[in-house]
């Protein structure tokens, strides 16, 4: 009992660390215009670690989710409406949701192996004492660059899940519509305040990505089996809380 | 402490020139006095009651066991780490006071502690960078300039992962140099290194003794410290148990450290 009231002692902790670490991650983007560089050096690494895996992921995605709800509305005679419920499930849930696993996953644990490697092998030290402010130098960057890559791939998902979508739907014969009619019930049923939801979201795991797994790597102490852990925990702790806040966020904006 | 200062230590941005700390002397070095410094990790009580001088522009150098509280004593003065008691004074000021005048300090790690994502030259440059001190000219003309002093001419852009230990050590010690430092600390600067290496660092160390900086040296090494020293203290259980010069450390009656020093000695004639 008592060691599960220090686990939950420790968590609780951790999770107001953590919101100190994002309000001083904030307070630093007064400089981000003079780290400019470094920021975009971070969008480039999102991107070019995630983009052929979210390509793959999202014309998948979406052409499953038509392959199983078009089979079955086409039972009924509505399979007409397959392209608004793909358009909504991929740009309301799934795009948001997969695009921000699968950061966590590829860039969030890299950020979380790489601060927490600084950490152990005194980098971080090093930064004190040349007086560089490691939230401004390693924290922010990196939030601001999660900040934006994160919508943009999750658009980058949503488009490529509907192709996906509206391309089975169009070559399956259970479903055979026309990728024409798929466009035409989609722009009907997603409305722009669907895509800005989608957004909203996708901001939100960005700086939660960004934040957890950076925060992990600066509590990272003891040698290369820790960083280890550490990679993982991010991971764990990043998809925990992308869940949660999914719920919260779609109850908040319903 | 909460997370974020212990994460953002005392750092913060330098924004303002660093105030001269010169009085009437011929060193840009700073006078340090620990006194009475304690600290616990748990129950295990590291620094006893520590005391500490160091004169402006001397080389010091503190020796003893491993875990006797050397790093940890270096961890202090760079404010990595707060005193459970006791004080910590540059040229007077109270380190961790709000207002005190600053100072430019740099240290060389055991680990050597370089970004490994950077270049040498990045590596070097990146106080002058972060801080805006100058252009990237001028940086690249005082890369060059420090790498140069450590014997590392033209290394610019290598990367950390391409040096050995003992350039990755003086890497570090061009990158200390490059903050212009009133005060420079050296953690183990020959842990890991082979005699050949050691003798290396130590020639550069002695080289940059002509610079005047106050220079604060931690190593086992006893070979180094009576090589570099102006003078020497050693540590024992938390405590500086003797401080003299290379000669009188030499010619101590004190048991213990005549001790150290003969363990020392015969590890070598091995």
């Amino acid at each position: 009992m008592n060691a599960l009231l220090a686990r939950v002692e420790r968590f609780l902790a951790g999770i107001g660390e953590g919101t100190g670490l994002f309000l001083q991650s904030l307070y630093w983007c007064k400089a981000a215009p003079r780290n400019v560089d470094k920021i975009l050096a971070h969008l480039l690494e999102f991107g070019n670690a995630t983009l052929p895996i979210a390509s793959l992921m999202a014309i998948f995605i979406g052409g499953v989710l038509a392959l199983q709800t078009g089979s079955r509305l086409a039972q009924f005679g509505l399979e007409g409406n397959i392209g608004g419920i793909v358009g909504l499930s991929m740009v309301k849930e799934l795009g948001p949701v997969m695009t921000a696993l699968l950061v966590a996953g590829r860039v969030g644990s890299a950020i979380a192996a790489e601060v927490g490697a600084m950490n152990v092998y005194e980098e971080i030290d090093a930064l004190k004492t040349l007086d560089i402010n490691p939230v401004r130098y390693l924290v922010m960057p990196r939030l601001l660059a999660s900040m934006v890559a994160v919508p943009a791939l999750c658009m980058y998902v949503n488009v490529v899940g509907l192709l996906g979508g509206a391309l089975v739907s169009s070559v399956n014969p259970k479903i055979g519509v026309s990728m024409r009619l798929f466009r035409m019930n989609f722009q009907e049923v997603v409305k722009f305040g669907d895509v800005m939801d989608s957004i909203i979201k996708s901001v939100v795991f960005g700086m939660v990505i960004a934040v957890t797994c950076c925060y992990v790597g600066l509590k990272t102490t003891g040698g290369p089996e820790e960083i280890g852990r550490a990679v993982t925990r991010s991971v764990v702790l990043s998809f925990m809380f992308i869940f949660v806040l999914n719920y919260l966020i779609t109850r908040s904006l319903m | 402490m909460s997370v974020w200062q212990s994460l953002i230590g005392d750092t913060q941005e330098l924004s303002e020139s660093v105030e001269p700390l010169s009085e009437e002397r011929k060193t840009p070095g700073v006078r340090i006095e620990v006194q009475r410094l304690n600290k616990f990790f748990g129950s295990h009580h590291v620094l006893r009651d520590l005391e500490l001088h160091v004169e402006p522009g001397e080389t010091f150098v503190i020796f003893g066991p491993s875990g006797c509280g050397k790093s940890v004593l270096l961890k202090h003065i760079t404010g990595l780490l707060t005193p459970d008691s006791g004080c910590i004074l540059v040229d007077g000021d109270d380190l961790h006071a709000e207002g005190r005048r600053r100072f430019r300090m740099a240290m060389v790690f055991q680990s050597s502690a370089l970004f490994n994502s950077l270049s040498v030259g990045e590596n070097v440059g990146l106080w002058l960078k972060e801080h805006r001190i100058c252009g990237p000219t001028e940086i690249a003309g005082i890369v060059a300039e420090k790498l140069a002093l450590v014997g590392l001419a033209g290394q610019e852009h290598a990367m950390p992962s391409e040096l050995s230990g003992g350039m990755k050590k003086r890497v570090s010690i061009a990158r200390a140099l490059a903050v212009n430092p009133h005060l420079i600390l050296y953690d183990e600067p020959t842990a890991g290194l082979d005699p050949v290496l050691t003798e290396q660092i130590g020639h550069v160390i002695v080289d940059l003794k002509q610079l005047k900086i106050t220079s604060l040296v931690v190593t086992h090494d006893l070979n180094l410290g009576f090589a570099v020293a102006d003078r020497l203290g050693m540590i024992h259980e938390g405590r500086l148990i003797e401080v003299g010069t290379p000669a009188s450390i030499r010619a101590t009656t004190n048991p213990v450290v005549q001790a150290f020093i003969s363990t020392q000695m015969k590890v070598l004639a091995r």
